[in-house]
């Protein structure tokens, strides 16, 4: 594995692994919010297991002076809270990592670790402080320690978070993290790594993960109607829009199943709310029939797809980026769509305004995909640094000589709701006239499926192009889309390659017009994407006529690192490698 | 029957001839006539089949969608716009088979709006195979011994869900089943209204002689008792029609919607709320 030069002044990267219910997301989002009020960036990054209690799930924050947004495997600090760490960690414990733990608990067993162990009584002073399960705290003031970050700022975390509660949680937390934090000075002498940081007001405040952003984003564009059935890892919107219901005057209703979710969100549309639905691969399996719905009765609803490994199943709690031809081509008959694939926060917020954007003007279904290590990954930025787009034009009062599905040559057809006008509005699922009724007559059949199909064109004039990242000319070029792209981004600076640039998709459908072109420029193409049979790279061949020369796949489960992207990259480059 | 705005004039009706569907359709249009209602108040909510079709025969705002799921469709209109009067239609295949699930949940969901299924115990638009309220024996080209599963029980079941207005008619009696209609609509909350309707072309057991025997009209019931609701439910041919029960009108779906608590307007006059928004990420930000 290619060791990640770790320039130790400027960027250390911290992991906390423990069994679920010990804290360990009190302590991550405690750790975040010192590092950022201290003036530094924090990336932070989760994998756990499907289960509620027991396992062992881990955290990684990656905490610099400025601006990270990718998942490496380099761990300098381990702190193991419980024992039984996962394979999966181990195999990225270094010589140069510090492990901290207590021998209490985790016995002898990273005692052959390649890492330096530093034993710390983290249950004894947990119990000093008022009780073992305070030993969070006790691991997150080791930790504040080392990184020399003011205690006091810890204090006032627990207040705030655990202002409904008895006043002695937040004073036994404090009172833990404070006997941590001496234990982590004395470590480095009283000179903690980030000793000379000082708040600086252009490092951005704002804490926001994946599922917020999405979640903002829709609410940014007056999404007003949110349905689900709760599945792993979509199901944050859900709740993100339950918790703001009345903020965001929007109708929240936990379904019987994801046909319904679905099949309200385009009900909602046909009276003229702007709807969005959160589902994974499997409950969008399901949805299938209401998109094509969507598509037939030209329904404007967003669908926001957070991908897990499947097929079936799979792994819940993992993630994967192969449901791509799904949301491709889910749906029976043709219709268009438009697909979105942010790969950082403030895109994640854009796109999905883009999506409502796009959904309304076109009036047909568009998906927002997402997958469990981006919903779950989340750093910090400026609020001012979410861009907000024009907001949707408001519904027009419809004409007596109304008819919904009109001719036009955009293809789009003047949209009206239900109670607003003195129009009759009528919606079918099967192929029907202007005015919406069941009539079969085949010139109207395909003067209706042309109708439909022209709005295609404006969705390809109007798609987001593909960003380009690195030299104008090159000769390799590295595509990926969504999630992985701030990992491969980095990746490829660390390599520091001349000629070979990168590709990043964030919308994967329709393509823009100049991807042909960009594809073409290049002497080798290489794709890098979460799935096993590289479906991004199959999308590209079939609308471009470009194949590309190797891919680099992972479909572990989890997400590829900047070091594991820099390897393959490397091989792949070179020409030795790619697994295609 | 007499000419009503809700007419759609010239429209060719793929019904059989005979098909007890034109007489629960001329119900409807004269129930909502009688309730001062106009197309431009109403939207007939449907999904697939012969019965499903109703709202491509009549003149008022009309969602047609897909099989079964015309109650997920009807509750999001009735949610997003609670001063539409939304009525869902169907046949019990597309109600108690292909949308079973929905319709259990959309009882108990209770939103503000009418149900009314054509039960004609049959299959007709995919021409005559059993239906989950086909009874015990009845023969089809699929079930050549006959159908074995008990039949589901619409009112029973909706009944114990707690459903609050549950009735059955019969579309041979279209006074009466108007009658019921224009109730179910006053009724502010999830109303059942389960009408057995005859099938000319594929049942030649329910016939329209079949359901004048075995049914009778309710007459002093108290549609308050639920125990004798229940009871009449669950009873064996002859079967009652009628209002089997009215319960007291709980908080409907719509009216427990938190987007509601604070401002009445119905969703597509809203915009974007980008106030509430920067302060949420505000809360992000401390
Ligand atoms: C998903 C799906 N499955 C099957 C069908 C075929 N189908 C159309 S109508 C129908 C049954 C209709 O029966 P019922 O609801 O009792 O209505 P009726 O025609 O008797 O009025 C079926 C199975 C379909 N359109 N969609
Ligand atoms: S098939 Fe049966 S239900 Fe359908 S129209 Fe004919 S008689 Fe009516």
């Amino acid at each position: 594995m290619l060791a990640y030069p770790f320039p130790r002044e400027s960027e250390v990267s911290c992991v906390l692994s423990g069994a679920a219910g010990l804290g360990i997301q009190t302590v991550e989002d405690m750790l975040a919010r010192v590092v950022v009020d201290s003036g530094l960036c924090v990336f932070g990054s989760r994998e756990y297991m499907s289960r509620v209690r027991g396992g062992n799930n881990s955290t990684e924050l990656r905490i610099a002076r400025s601006r990270v947004d990718a998942l490496v495997d380099r761990m300098d600090i381990l702190v193991a809270m419980s024992r039984n760490v996962r394979v999966n960690i181990l195999e990225r414990i270094a010589p140069s990592t510090v492990i901290i733990g207590d021998r209490a608990e985790l016995g002898t067993e990273l005692d052959d670790a390649g890492g330096v162990f530093v034993q710390a009584p983290l249950a004894e002073l947990a119990a000093e402080a008022g009780g073992r399960i305070y030993s969070n705290s006790v691991a997150a003031g080791i930790l504040l320690g080392i990184l020399g970050l003011d205690p006091a700022r810890a204090g006032e975390f627990f207040v705030k978070r655990f202002a409904g509660k008895k006043p002695d949680v937040a004073e036994r937390n404090t009172r833990a993290c404070n006997a941590g934090y001496e234990i982590g000075r004395e470590l480095v002498d009283g000179k903690g790594l980030f000793g000379k940081a000082s708040p600086d007001e252009s490092v951005g405040r704002a804490l926001v993960n994946g599922s917020d952003a999405v979640s903002l984003g829709a609410m940014a564009a007056g999404c007003n109607f949110v349905t689900a059935y709760p599945m792993s890892p979509a199901t944050g919107v859900l709740s993100f829009f339950s918790q703001n219901a009345e903020r965001a005057g929007a109708v929240v209703e936990q379904t019987e199943d994801e046909l319904s979710a679905i099949n309200m969100a385009v009900g909602a549309a046909y009276a003229g709310a702007k709807p969005m639905v959160t589902t994974s691969g499997g409950g969008f399996a399901l949805m299938s029939e209401g998109i094509s719905l969507a598509g037939v009765v030209e329904a404007p609803v967003v669908v926001h797809l957070s991908q897990r490994p499947g097929p079936a199943t799979g792994m819940a709690t993992r993630t994967e980026q192969a449901d791509l031809e799904l949301a491709l081509y889910s749906g029976h008959g043709e219709f268009p769509r438009a697909i979105y694939a942010p790969g950082s926060i403030e895109s994640a917020f854009l796109l999905t305004q883009e999506a409502f954007r796009v959904a309304h003007k076109y009036q047909t279904p568009a998906i927002v995909m997402t997958d469990q290590y981006f919903v779950n990954s989340f750093y910090n930025l400026n609020p001012n640094d979410l861009a907000m787009l024009d907001e949707l034009p408001p519904v027009r009062e419809t004409g007596a000589d109304y008819r919904r599905y009109e001719d036009d040559p955009s293809g789009c057809s003047p949209f009206g709701v239900p109670g607003f006008g003195e129009g009759i509005v009528g919606a079918d699922s099967h192929e029907h006239d202007e005015v919406g009724h069941v009539y079969e007559d085949f010139k109207l059949r395909k003067r209706m499926q042309d109708k439909r199909m022209r709005k295609l064109r404006g969705m390809s004039d109007e798609a987001v192009a593909p960003r380009l990242y690195g030299p104008e000319d090159y000769d390799a070029l590295v595509v990926c889309w969504g999630s992985v792209i701030p990992i491969f981004r980095e990746a490829l600076s660390l390599l520091g390659l001349e000629r070979t640039a990168l590709l990043a998709f964030e919308q994967v459908w329709p393509l823009h017009s100049s991807t042909g072109g960009l594809l073409e420029r290049a002497k080798r193409v290489i794709t890098a994407e979460g799935n096993s049979t590289g479906q991004f790279a199959r999308l590209l061949r079939s609308h471009t006529g470009v194949k590309a020369s190797g891919s680099i796949l992972k479909y572990s489960g989890l997400q590829f690192s900047v070091e594991e992207a820099a390897q393959r990259l490397s091989e792949g480059i070179a020409g030795k490698g790619g697994d295609s | 029957m007499q000419a009503t705005q809700f007419d759609l004039p010239g429209v060719d009706i793929s019904w059989c001839p005979g098909c007890g569907d034109f007489k629960i359709l001329d119900s409807i249009k004269l129930a909502l006539t009688e309730l001062a209602l106009t197309p431009l108040d109403v939207v007939v909510v449907s999904g697939i089949g012969q019965a499903a079709k109703t709202p491509h025969y009549m003149r008022s705002h009309f969602f047609n969608g897909l099989h079964g799921r015309a109650l997920s469709n009807a509750t999001a209109i009735k949610a997003a716009n609670p001063s539409l009067e939304v009525i869902a239609v169907g046949g019990d295949g597309d109600m108690y088979g292909e949308g079973g699930n929905h319709f259990l949940h959309t009882v108990r969901r209770n939103p503000g709006i009418t149900n009314l299924v054509f039960n004609n115990m049959v299959y007709g638009l995919t021409k005559g195979q059993a239906s989950p309220t086909s009874q015990v024996g009845f023969r089809t080209p699929v079930q050549v011994d006959g159908v074995h599963s008990q039949p589901f029980n619409p009112l029973a079941t909706a009944l114990v869900l707690g459903a609050g207005f549950v009735a059955r008619a019969n579309a041979g009696d279209v006074e009466e089943t108007k009658d019921i209609i224009k109730q179910a609509i006053n009724y502010r909350g999830y109303a059942l209204v389960d009408i057995f309707q005859p099938c000319v072309s594929f049942n030649k057991v329910n016939t329209y002689a079949w359901f004048k025997e075995n049914t009778y009209w309710l007459e002093g019931h108290d549609e308050k008792d639920f125990e004798r609701a229940l009871a009449l439910s669950v009873s064996d041919a002859p079967y009652p029609l009628g209002v089997l029960y009215r319960g007291t009108e709980r908080t409907t779906f719509e009216g427990s919607l938190a987007a509601y608590r604070l401002d009445d307007t119905p969703l597509f006059r809203r915009g974007a709320r980008r106030e509430a928004l920067k302060e949420i990420i505000g809360y992000m930000s401390v």
